[in-house]
């Protein structure tokens, strides 16, 4: 079949056919490493079908050929992969793909080639993959799973090839605002958008081919005594024009959502490799808030299943007729028409009139009439009313068909009587047409069922959107102009508030048409389904005798059916499947279509590109970091990093050769020998202010601080209402009611909202100010044995004297030549101070303390060593030892926890049943048997080992630490009841079978009286 | 992705700049007397919600705005948005009117001398 001219002279046409090509420019293309030429303005469809190549991809499941069946975004069978390399996009509609110099395309799904399939032995199986295939196969035994089955699914599962390397293309979004958005821009979204624009409104009329005008150029009718396309191009041209209306073309509206938020995908140099070299963008993304929304996106046809009508050479009328008249291609050269309206017979016209012979035209209807029929009867093309086809012949595989059968066709559903074979090499098939309502479902809209239509069209919206023309189940073009005229006009008004007169419509008229007949699909004669396969949705491989075993099998609901057999699920949304599959449906249970309903309309409503998700946000402007004064100098230091929040902090600073377990194993040494530094500067620092601040303090914490002195901390914890500790820190008295609190890294944003939502909302009296100031101080941590003698070495008037400041004591003065706050607290349990220097001052403190230090033998610590020194004396982290569910209770910090305050956020709670159980899981301290073993993080731990799981799971590890201080490894855990443990040893059962044993112990592992910190 | 506009600064914005903080109008038992509050209560208080299908009262915060929190009035079906109020202040009667009529039983039970005093 390869090589043959399938490409139909102009001469002869009056020029109706292959109008947008230009036959002057030849354009060479790759398809499956093979050279061919097209002509400027094709698609890869129609250049490949110019060139004799029919199939064009492998369906899903079967791997059967597949061709072109469709035309636009509604194609669901030829996704071809574009591009190599990095620039290698898969699943494109060949349909939609324009032809350009050098472009590269090749099928998908098929191996070794698109001609020759391996995988199409599961055609021959497929009494083997009935719907719910996988559910009923892949199920036992349970340790096939990983080995077997996974690989299987995973390796069928999906389609095309990812790209390789990062993406070289640019991508960006644009934010806008408009009066009126309309949709699609064909002769209703046209006529809209001139209506809306006459009113003075910002328009945006958007629509995803490259030319405007949707189906006008095949439909037939005339718009002010032209043919509808002269009307199309004039208005196109003089709305681009015009200064308030923007005109877009290959852009596609994908999704529309809640008070018509509504998001456009733009291909801008996708087509035309020259300008993407110029740095246009590839895509854009356009996320528009439209005062009013105009949906005019026209139908989508709709085929008849009949047996094996998935073969290549059997299309949409429509996708025949438009391939035709734009592409001067044919995809065969004796076609048949296979229909239950009148419009296809405007396909078999026009085939005969470019010189294709029609073999027949089967309707399914016993006596069609008016004027198109009458037009196709006077060019001498023969119809067989009533009848219907009921098997189709092919060869090469299934590659090229050779006739298709017919028998006679009655309204109850049935073929039977004398079959009559006729000879063609396509078919040409049209069931009806289903309205685009997507747009309309994604924002939550609502639909009818229109029973001349047979398909659903939208209700009224309860937001300011309309739906207009073919989606609208709008076919005469008379009142399709007049519908649009009058929303554009409406939807203008209402968005500008104007006044303007209302323009008239053009007077437009179309040749009258009968009401089509409703038809799911066409059994085949004789043995039942024997061999014949009638597909209903072509990308996922569902055939309607699938939806049939699903009904049998008891999926009622559409929407099990839908997911049971994938009807609708490919990336095409079932736009050209749904509506069948409700009517096999239909058929099958016996109930009209209404009652079963539809399945949700989701965006996008064509895939659209991760670039363009992306837009500018990669590389370096993926995310924002917060970086602290000392950013620059943790980078010159060789820190390795650790994000925390959007915080980037110092993990541990490597010298020469280490690796990061002994510089964390050196930093915690020197804390504990000698005196380390700490970046504390992430710390939340929140000031609170007011006659009632120690009241709110009182509130928030567990315990109270409203009898805190000036000059003096108290350690706080945090429960929200439900009794669970979500942060904890050291709040320091300024002076008469004026605080400074400490909370986590993480939790500084969180607490200013906290404690302003309850003073909004819940205790509306206080009269109390909540300031963040996190950013304004950085703060560093100067802890261990010669921290008092380093600060005292820095000119000042701070008084660092163990009696003059003692331990959870605060004071203020200037040092080093800066303002300063020092506190006095530990997280480290040595002697420690924490110095906040206004963060402009930060650096050049620093460096005075490293400075200051160099005699002591100073060093940085990291995060790392943080942890592990606070894990050695026991305290708790926030996230480590809480997990949302842990009480303060449960982790042994009763001390804190006030009894005698009437009311603090989570009170009342730790008093509920499962709060005050016996049988919580409570912090304590583990050593494990082997001092070199250290647990895995979040190890459970169990009542007892068992060779088969489930195991009773007690408790997991919270922290686990190698310590350097104690040379040996050290734990936290929540373990049940693990207090009434202590001295006990419980299992760990780890990976690889193996099992850790470790003794309960306090968690306090170091210098438990905290004489080193009280010095 | 909702349009709302903030009653404390005025400042119209998406969905993303503000943060809905569930429904409003629930008291806490707590700060009116700590004590003597049933496990019923208290439960009811931190678990229990309207969730009506249809018009519905709301916190939301003005998150990237002012940071001020006000009520607002949301059908949960359409995501029309009827109003907004407050966030010390009860429903203004026309929008008390609109509202699923668990609301309005809300509203009178509060009325009621004998009923606990509700937030308002």
């Amino acid at each position: 079949m390869s090589n043959k001219p399938y490409r139909v002279p102009t001469a002869g046409t009056g020029g109706t056919v292959g109008r947008v090509i230009d036959r002057s420019q030849m354009i060479d293309f790759q398809w499956n490493g093979r050279k061919y030429a097209g002509y400027e303005g094709d698609t890869l469809a129609s250049a490949l079908f110019a060139n004799g190549i029919r199939v064009v991809g492998r369906s899903f499941k079967y791997h059967r050929p597949r061709g072109v069946l469709g035309f636009g975004s509604n194609e669901p069978n030829a996704l071809v992969g574009v591009g190599s390399g990095n620039r290698q996009e898969p699943n494109l509609r060949a349909t939609q793909v324009e032809l350009h110099a050098g472009l590269t395309a090749s099928a998908q799904n098929a191996w070794p080639s698109v001609e020759f399939d391996v995988g199409q032995v599961n055609s021959l199986a497929s009494r083997l993959f009935p719907s719910g295939f996988y559910y009923k196969t892949f199920m036992w035994p349970q340790s096939f799973w990983k080995s077997v089955y996974e690989p299987i699914i995973r390796r069928a599962a999906g389609l095309g090839v990812a790209p390789e390397g990062p993406d070289p293309d640019t991508y960006e979004q644009f934010n806008c605002h408009c009066d009126v958005l309309v949709v699609g821009g064909g002769a209703a979204g046209l006529a809209a958008a001139e209506a809306a624009s006459a009113n003075g409104a910002r328009v945006i009329i958007a629509d995803e081919n490259p030319q405007f005008g949707g189906i006008s150029d095949i439909a037939g009718g005339t718009i002010g005594g032209e043919a509808q396309s002269k009307w199309i191009a004039a208005t196109a041209a003089s709305l681009a024009k015009s200064g308030n209306v923007h005109v877009m073309n290959r852009t596609t509206v994908v999704g529309h959502y809640h008070h018509n938020y509504v998001m456009m995908f733009e291909r801008v140099a996708e087509h035309d490799p020259n300008l993407l070299s110029s740095g246009a963008p590839r895509h854009r993304l356009w996320k528009v808030r439209a005062k009013q929304v105009i949906i005019a996106s026209g139908a989508i046809e709709r085929p008849i299943p009949f047996a094996n009508n998935d073969r290549p050479g059997v299309m949409l009328s429509t996708s025949v007729r438009a391939h035709l008249a734009r592409y001067g291609v044919t995809p065969g050269y004796r076609g048949v028409v296979f229909t239950n309206n009148d419009d296809a017979y405007r396909t078999a016209t026009d085939l005969l009139a470019a010189g294709v012979p029609v073999g027949r035209i089967i309707d399914v209807r016993a006596e069609p009439s008016g004027p198109l029929i009458e037009a196709a009867k006077s060019a001498g093309i023969e119809i067989s009313a009533g009848s219907a086809i009921c098997g189709l012949n092919a060869k090469s595989g299934g590659k090229h068909i050779t006739s298709v059968k017919m028998a006679p066709y009655s309204t109850s559903g049935r073929v039977s009587g004398a079959e009559e074979e006729i000879a063609c090499d396509f078919v040409a098939v049209s069931g009806g047409w289903n309205p685009v309502v997507h747009l309309h479902c994604h924002n939550g809209g609502k639909l009818d069922f229109d029973q001349k239509l047979q398909s659903f069209v939208p209700k009224p919206h309860a937001d300011p959107v309309v739906t207009i023309g073919a989606a609208n189940g709008t076919f005469g073009l008379g009142d399709l102009m007049t519908e649009a005229y009058a929303a554009g006009d409406k939807a203008g008004k209402a968005a500008t508030g104007s006044k303007a007169a209302k323009a008239a419509a053009p007077k437009a008229a179309s040749e009258t048409e009968g009401n089509l007949e409703a038809i799911w699909f066409a059994p085949a004669t004789g043995k039942y389904n024997e061999g014949n396969k009638h597909f209903i949705d072509y990308q996922n491989d569902v055939t309607a005798a699938d939806l049939e075993l699903a009904q049998r099998e008891g999926y009622e609901s559409v929407e099990h059916t839908k997911r049971y057999t994938t009807l609708g699920m490919a990336t095409d949304q079932g736009k050209t499947s749904n509506i069948i599959g409700l009517g096999v449906l239909s058929g099958s249970t016996g109930k009209p279509i209404p009652e079963i309903g539809t399945t949700t309309f989701r965006p996008p409503y064509t895939p659209f590109s991760f670039g363009s998700i992306a837009g500018t946000q990669v590389g370096k402007l993926f995310h924002v970091v917060r970086r602290t004064a000392l950013f620059d100098w943790h980078a010159e230091a060789g820190a390795t990093w650790e994000p925390i929040g959007d915080w980037r902090r110092a993990y541990c600073y490597p010298k020469g050769e280490e690796d990061k377990h002994a510089a964390i194993n050196r930093e915690i040494l020197t804390v504990r020998n000698k005196v380390g530094l700490l970046d504390a500067s992430t710390l939340g620092k929140i000031e609170i202010k007011g006659p009632d601040a120690g009241a709110l303090l009182d509130r928030v914490y567990t315990n109270k601080f409203s009898t805190l002195k000036p000059g003096r901390g108290r350690y706080g914890l945090m429960m929200n209402e439900m009794g669970f500790l979500f942060d904890d820190g050291v709040t320091v008295c300024l002076g008469e009611n004026h605080y400074l609190m400490h909370t986590t890294s993480g939790g500084a944003e969180r607490i200013v909202e906290w404690l302003e939502e309850w003073l909004q909302t819940e205790w509306t009296d206080m009269k109390v100010f909540v300031t963040a100031v996190t950013e304004q101080w950085s703060q560093y941590g100067v802890a261990g044995p010669k921290a008092r003698a380093l600060l005292e070495k820095l000119e000042g008037d701070v008084d660092f004297g163990a009696d003059a400041l003692s331990f959870m004591g605060m004071t203020e003065g200037t040092l080093a030549g800066t303002r300063v706050r020092v506190f006095r607290i530990s997280f480290s349990g040595e002697l420690s101070y924490e110095i906040a220097v206004p963060s402009h001052n930060g650096r050049a403190f620093w460096e005075k303390l490293l400075e200051a230090g160099e005699e002591f033998g100073v060093e940085p610590y990291g995060t790392e060593a943080l942890h592990v020194l606070r894990a050695e004396k026991g305290f708790i982290a926030i996230g480590d030892e809480t997990d949302g569910t842990v009480t303060p209770l449960d982790l042994g910090l009763n001390w804190a926890v006030s009894k005698k305050k009437a009311d603090y956020l989570g009170k009342r709670a730790l008093d509920l049943p499962h709060l005050a159980a016996e049988n919580r899981k409570e912090l304590v301290g583990l050593l494990t048997e082997d001092p070199n073993e250290v647990l895995p993080d979040g190890a459970y731990a169990v009542s007892e080992v068992s060779e088969k799981l489930p195991m009773d799971m007690i408790g997991q590890v919270t922290s686990t630490y190698w310590s350097p201080t104690l040379n040996r490894s050290i734990a936290m855990a929540l373990v049940k009841q693990g207090r009434a443990k202590m001295g006990q040893k419980i299992t760990f059962p780890v990976a690889d079978g193996k099992v850790v044993r470790a003794e309960i112990v306090d968690p306090v592992f170091y210098d438990k009286e905290g004489e080193r910190q009280n010095v | 992705m909702l349009v709302i506009t903030c009653p404390v600064c005025g400042v119209e914005g998406e969905e993303a700049d503000f943060h809905c903080g569930g429904e409003g109008h629930i008291a806490r038992p707590a700060t009116e007397n700590p004590d003597g509050i049933s496990d019923d209560a208290q439960r009811d208080y931190m678990f229990m919600r309207k969730n009506p299908k249809g018009v519905h009262f709301e916190r939301w915060r003005c998150d990237r705005g002012c940071g001020k929190w006000f009520h607002a009035c949301r059908d949960t079906v359409s995501m029309q948005i009827f109003g907004y109020y407050g966030i010390t202040q009860r429903p203004p009667a026309a929008l008390l009117k609109k509202a699923d009529p668990l609301w309005q039983a809300h509203f009178e039970a509060a009325k009621k001398p004998s009923a606990k005093k509700a937030k308002s």
